[in-house]
């Protein structure tokens, strides 16, 4: 679009809507950093904002009573989701690029598949792993929620990354060995490049995914051991048995969004096309 | 170049070179696709297997096979189409609203100077990133009586004072798990419908302009027709996504006040009930929702998703 067109009355509109949009996708995030900042006097205060601002809610899950609760399971979270993202985007990788670059029958397949495992509602499958797990003992285990996240992850990985894969000019390759590369070479140095990019966004998304899941981390998991930290987040208690666990929900809540703000900030191009690129393709 | 075309060929046609393509291809793809069959069919088939069986696990040897009545069970009780109504109620209300709301955001991304595209972006993603239960919170904190700013605030709307309990009864528990899975999920479809709108050729807009044609009337005769694939999946995609909703019913209200949707019905009976064959029903019987949602949406809107995958 050819923004000098535009006279000065439109644009001041469409600055309006883009702050109106910005604070609707900021509005709660907002107020949930407010939220733990409050002292626990203060969250009844009815208000927005505290009236002073403290660090007692961090302090608390950190380094005191909330402690074992959250750092335990902000590592199995941390552990469970990279290791179910670096399982699916391998596996996803190889699924790909045979799907990109080969002629073989059951592509369609493999991606209506894919298709049918997005759409699966989880907790079907949360039932009857709940019983198998039990008995073969991975209840409560790390490899017991590994297993069920590639059913999140492993779909969108292969979609994302065979869109991805599917626009990279593989004759480069070729030309590249005309050249006097060895394919080895032709590979690491034509290839791998232009592949890293495609194969990263699709890590980014999948593990965003695994480190949102709930049902599968409050159903198949009963302690510290596995728990990841938005099933522990629905079993925080007070400080006492008076108090109510909300500044430090807000304190771990913040905690974890952390991360997925650091990744959205640094990577906002290359999560939205990976998002579209995988899903609306003309 | 495709796996049809070589197809097409004929057997006999097919050279070595191709035959060692073929099974590359299967070595290459097959560990992934085996992985998905068997953390997806083979569940649901155990959970099929399990419906079958009046099995509770704090009772297990009175385990007993009772063909299908745990679906008749399921099926009489008013639960289950309580807890089905409630769902489609939130599935259809999220989906409509989502569908208006992105299109509405998409049309300012797209249209958004480029100096605050990328701010835009940024901040879209934000609730799509955010971890559900962590705005299940946010949204039930801002609400709650005792927490919550929004009574004191809006406080000058009918209807809504200092002591509104918003979690005390259906229809204000179920506004806010809409509001909160609206903004969390809104982006997502915003972001579809986007890459749709790039699809709409920049001269057809500008014929119609000429044409005297006016903002409203492009929308609707040029812009949606030529992005309705873009819009079918974006919608497919939303609406079984919220038919599984549980995260916020979860961390809200626990299906207090009749607020229960099918996952956590399924969830209720199997988890905490520990009634695996009733549970094992209602998850095949949640499968087979989905399954009816899909069939659907591609024989009534004719949603092509091969087409829409990328795959032709």
């Amino acid at each position: 679009m050819d923004e000098q067109q535009l006279s000065r009355g439109t644009k001041a509109w469409w600055w309006v809507a883009g702050v109106v949009v910005i604070v609707y996708a900021l509005f709660p995030v907002a107020w949930i950093v407010s939220l733990s900042f409050k002292t626990p006097s203060d969250l009844a205060n009815l208000q927005f904002l505290p009236t002073n601002w403290v660090w007692d809610n961090y302090d608390n899950i950190l380094a005191g009573d909330a402690q074992d609760l959250f750092l335990s399971a902000l590592r199995n979270s941390i552990g469970i989701s990279l290791i179910a993202t670096f399982i699916s985007v391998v596996l996803a990788t190889f699924c790909a690029y045979a799907i990109a670059r080969l002629d073989f029958p059951g592509k369609r397949l493999i991606l209506t598949t894919a298709l049918a495992v997005a759409i699966f509602p989880v907790i079907s499958i949360v039932t009857p792993l709940f019983n198998l797990w039990r008995n073969i003992g991975l209840y409560d285990t790390w490899p017991g929620l590994i297993i069920p996240y590639l059913s999140l992850t492993l779909p969108i990985s292969i979609w994302t990354l065979s869109a991805f894969f599917r626009q990279i000019p593989w004759e480069l390759e070729q030309a590249a060995q005309v050249d006097g590369a060895t394919t080895w070479q032709a590979f690491r140095k034509v290839i791998v490049p232009l592949a890293t990019p495609g194969v990263f966004t699709t890590a980014i998304i999948s593990f965003f995914i695994a480190w949102n899941d709930f049902v599968y981390g409050i159903s198949l998991t009963s302690t510290e051991a596995a728990r990841p930290v938005p099933a522990a987040l629905a079993f925080f208690t007070g400080a006492s048995q008076f108090e109510e666990p909300t500044g430090a929900i807000a304190a771990a809540a913040v905690v974890v969004t952390i991360p997925v703000v650091i990744l959205v900030l640094l990577f906002q191009r290359r999560i939205v096309s990976g998002l579209t690129q995988g899903a609306v393709k003309g | 170049m495709s796996a049809t075309d070589a197809a097409n060929g004929g057997k006999a046609l097919i050279s070595d070179r191709a035959r060692a393509e073929r099974r590359l291809g299967w070595w290459l793809a097959g560990p992934a696709f085996v992985v998905m069959l068997l953390v997806t069919a083979y569940p649901i088939a155990q959970a099929f297997y399990e419906s079958l069986f009046k099995f509770r696990l704090t009772d297990p040897d009175a385990r007993e096979f009772t063909w299908l009545n745990n679906y008749v069970v399921v099926l009489t009780d008013g639960v289950w189409w309580r807890a089905v109504g409630v769902t489609v109620l939130i599935t259809v209300i999220t989906v409509a609203v989502e569908a208006v709301l992105g299109f509405a955001l998409a049309l300012v991304m797209h249209r958004a100077l480029t100096t605050l595209r990328p701010i835009l972006r940024t901040a879209i993603l934000i609730p799509y990133a955010i971890i559900t239960v962590v705005s299940a919170f946010a949204w039930f904190y801002a609400f709650s009586i005792d927490s919550g700013f929004v009574n004191s605030w809006f406080s000058w709307l009918p209807g809504i004072s200092e002591n509104t309990n918003w979690f005390g009864e259906f229809g204000t528990s179920v506004f806010v798990i809409i509001a909160s899975e609206i903004w969390k999920t809104t982006p997502f479809i915003s972001l579809l419908l986007l890459a749709g709108l790039a699809q709409v050729p920049e001269d057809l807009q500008e014929a119609a302009k000429v044409d005297g044609a006016t903002w409203w009337q492009r929308l609707y005769k040029v812009t949606i027709p030529n992005m309705k694939a873009a819009i079918m999946v974006a919608l497919l995609f939303r609406t079984l996504d919220a038919f599984r909703i549980f995260d916020n019913v979860f961390i809200m209200t626990q299906g207090a006040n009749n607020t229960e949707v099918v996952s956590f019905l399924a969830y209720r009976q199997t988890i905490s009930r520990l009634e695996i064959g009733l549970g094992s029903a209602v998850s095949v019987l949640l499968f087979l929702c989905v399954v009816l949602i899909s069939i659907l949406f591609i024989k009534l809107f004719k949603v092509d998703l091969a087409s829409a995958r990328g795959e032709r």
